[in-house]
């Protein structure tokens, strides 16, 4: 068993000047009327405009090189802005997806005239990403996947049909796993392959599934001889599985796994006002703490991947610990809500705010790898498996 | 935590690997072990490493200590290795240089209030104070009419009722009347009680986490070896979940520690992001001891419940070091009331500002 370790990293003073930045267009955006903080109730379809002004402040593929758009920024700087986005309830979803792992995929795989065209415009605010891993019958059993990708003259031809698909219904483009071979005896995980899907292409139909939450994000996405050219293949053929691990850290650790439902938190410390009760005050420095705690560990983890390392199984940690944190955060804040004074002003934002992350809460430990996938991961880093 | 390629630490690593085995420990009823562990410590300088040179100690950082502490966690060694550190750093806030030989540190509860009187002597009782009986000296956090005031005072002229820790280990009820100190200075501007409180509480933090990292340690060990069912019960992912989230605590803990004996070896006031940090480390490090040590001893089952093993040693001590210098719910409502009077748009950017 390898140590775990979370050393105290702290965020250098740069990032400071960058959180101040982030924190007065937000404070713009907000007074604009972009959005509001505090209604996470929303559909991001329509900040496309909100998604172009985050790409011109350049905060969009901040890491990436220059050359592609990006601003070669460090990943300690990236960090501060989704963290300051995801607290202020910025409408993040139509580029964050793309930031986040779309994008970092292409720079590692795809053709260098498909990076030039695609990877500015990311950048720009202009794209938004969808991903195409689970089908009906493959969720975190991700290498029982069906949907063909069959050769064809020039590219591949694509059959069958992606599910759970979040934003399918506004993005330009999927980055998705299709089979291009049957698995083997010795490995189960060979034979699907990355693509890159233009979303636009003919062949490909979006049905929108509604969501308890009132959201309509979901989407299953239907392949009909849908083509793929070759150049869209993104790594080694049948080696998909090679390619789906190392970008993991990056996608596991970050602030939105821990602060997704945030936002009640502060709505309860403004009803509680400033003097609270024992017990009201009791269990609000409990769930502080745990925030710093869990804040902690995470910036722990982006400094080791700042570092050029690979936490595999620190950051399957701090997405184990922190969505169930996130998942438990409102539940709590319900318990010490039923002692907050009828009167309290913003009560009534606190209780909407409470119905939709309570309605949000069982998704967390479900999204992006269950709650179980990841323990398997950890004890495997663990050496039980 | 623990960094091997320093010097300090690599010293006290090797002091706890040679003389502090947990299962040479746990076999030898008559306590022989201490001593030559003592010595050993005292030789290398590390009781008193808090200490400037010019007044008795080794002079090492804050961090350094820190880190010895968080090993010593890893060791569970019941020896007043931290409370003669805390005592040490206590006195050197004073200005009052460090006797040789044991010392602890009273009040080790909050709440507790030893007061100066008018003619210099001491009085009040401090509860839970560690290793107070096998203790030469106490180091005091006294209080009157113009404040704070730090002490050094002989044990030999206090009451000391012997009691014992959830873990065995001593923990006793100190009276002073009316004693003399055999040192007394005011505390410098900024000193109160609740310092000493957070940097205790830090150190006990960093003790659970050493010791939580030992229990995953031995955890997974065992559930490699244990076989039922005809395969090792680690091949079970109901254990290896446990496992997973005992790793987690750990984690929690090991961070939230760490992260605050960082903020206070580079702070230079107590302010409320040093606050955050340390009363969060003894929340967070508290209830990490309550769900790890309950997964260590239900992957361990019947065999972890006996003395014979070494397990409880360090899920007992992880438990019992959560009552020292304020309890995870004391924090809580110190932290809950100090979140809450700065205002709700004010929470965010005091936790960003870590």
């Amino acid at each position: 068993m390898t140590a775990l370790r979370f050393d105290p990293i702290r965020l250098p003073g740069e990032c400071e000047e960058l959180r101040k930045e982030v924190r007065a267009f937000l404070a713009e955006e907000i007074a604009a009327g972009t959005f509001n903080p505090f209604q996470p109730l929303r559909e991001d379809a329509d900040a496309r405009e909100f998604s172009r002004r985050v790409g011109e402040r350049g905060w969009i593929g901040m890491t990436w090189p220059k050359k592609y758009g990006g601003h070669e920024r460090t990943f300690l700087e990236r960090y501060v802005v989704t963290e300051e986005m995801r607290v202020a309830n910025a409408p993040v979803r139509r580029f964050f997806v793309a930031d986040r792992q779309s994008g970092p995929i292409l720079l590692r795989y795809a053709p260098e005239h498909i990076k030039m065209d695609i990877l500015p415009r990311i950048c720009r605010g202009e794209l938004c990403f969808a991903i195409g891993m689970s089908e009906p019958n493959s969720g975190s059993d991700l290498f029982a996947a069906k949907t063909r990708a069959t050769k064809t003259e020039g590219g591949w031809l694509i059959n069958g049909s992606k599910i759970w698909t979040t934003s399918a219904h506004m993005a330009d483009y999927m980055i998705a796993i299709f089979r291009t071979s049957p698995a083997t005896k010795e490995n189960r995980r060979h034979g699907l392959t990355q693509f890159l899907v233009n979303m636009k292409s003919p062949g490909i139909k979006v049905n929108p599934i509604p969501q308890i939450t009132g959201q309509k994000e979901f989407n299953e996405v239907v392949f009909t001889d849908a083509f793929v050219p070759d150049d869209h293949q993104l790594g080694e053929i049948d080696g998909a599985w090679k390619q789906a691990t190392s970008e993991l850290a990056y996608e596991r650790s970050g602030p939105e796994r821990f602060l997704e439902t945030y936002y009640v938190l502060t709505e309860l410390v403004r009803a509680v006002g400033p003097d609270p009760d024992t017990r009201s005050a009791e269990g609000i420095g409990r769930l502080v703490a745990q925030l710093h705690a869990m804040r902690r560990m995470s910036v722990s983890v982006a400094g080791m991947l700042h570092a050029g390392k690979e936490p595999v199984v620190e950051a399957s940690i701090v997405k184990d610990v922190g969505t169930v944190w996130e998942q438990q955060l409102p539940h709590r804040v319900r318990d010490l809500a039923a002692f907050v004074e009828e009167d309290a002003g913003n009560r009534e934002t606190l209780e909407n705010q409470l119905t939709f992350a309570i309605r949000t809460a069982p998704k967390l430990t479900i999204q992006g790898g269950t709650t179980e996938v990841l323990r398997g991961i950890i004890a495997r880093g663990l050496g039980l498996r | 935590m623990a960094d091997a390629d320093n010097i300090v630490v690599a010293t006290a690593e090797k002091i706890f690997a040679d003389l502090a085995d947990p299962q040479t420990i746990n076999h030898d009823k008559d306590g022989r072990w201490a001593a030559p562990l003592w010595r050993a410590l005292s030789e290398a300088g590390l009781p008193l490493a808090w200490v400037a040179e010019e007044l008795g100690g080794a002079g090492v950082d804050l961090a350094d200590g820190f880190a010895v502490i968080n090993s010593a966690g890893r060791f569970a060694v019941a020896v007043p290795l931290a409370e003669t550190l805390l005592a040490g750093w206590l006195l050197q806030q004073g200005g009052i240089a460090s006797p040789d030989g044991v010392m602890t540190i009273a009040p080790a509860r909050p709440n507790d209030r030893i007061m100066r009187n008018a003619d210099g002597t001491l009085s009040g009782p401090a509860r839970g104070v560690p290793f107070a009986k096998s203790a030469r000296h106490v180091a005091v956090v006294a209080h009157d009419g113009d404040g704070v005031s730090i002490a050094l005072v002989e044990t030999g002229g206090l009451r000391i009722d012997a009691g014992l820790s959830l873990a065995n280990d001593p923990s006793d009820t100190v009276i002073f009347d009316k004693v003399a100190p055999v040192a007394i200075q005011r505390a410098p501007a900024g000193f109160d009680q609740d310092r000493l409180m957070l940097m205790g509480g830090v150190v006990r933090g960093l003790q659970i986490a050493g010791a939580l990292d030992r229990l995953l340690e031995i955890s997974v060990r065992y559930a490699g070896e244990r076989v039922a069912f005809e395969k090792p019960i680690g091949k079970f992912q109901a254990v290896q979940h446990n496992l997973a989230r005992l790793a987690g605590e750990s984690a929690a803990a090991s961070a939230a520690a760490t992260s605050a004996a960082d903020a206070i070896a580079g702070a230079d006031a107590f302010d409320d992001a040093v606050f955050l940090e340390a009363a969060s480390a003894k929340i967070r490090c508290a209830e990490a001891a309550e769900k790890g040590a309950a997964i260590a001893h239900q992957v361990h089952g019947a065999i972890g419940f006996t003395t014979e093993h070494i397990l409880h040693r360090f899920s007992l001590r992880a438990l019992a070091w959560r009552d020292d210098f304020g309890s995870e719910s004391h924090w809580a409502v110190a932290l809950g009331q100090r979140v809450a009077a700065r205002g709700a748009d004010e929470l965010w950017p005091l936790v960003a500002s870590r």
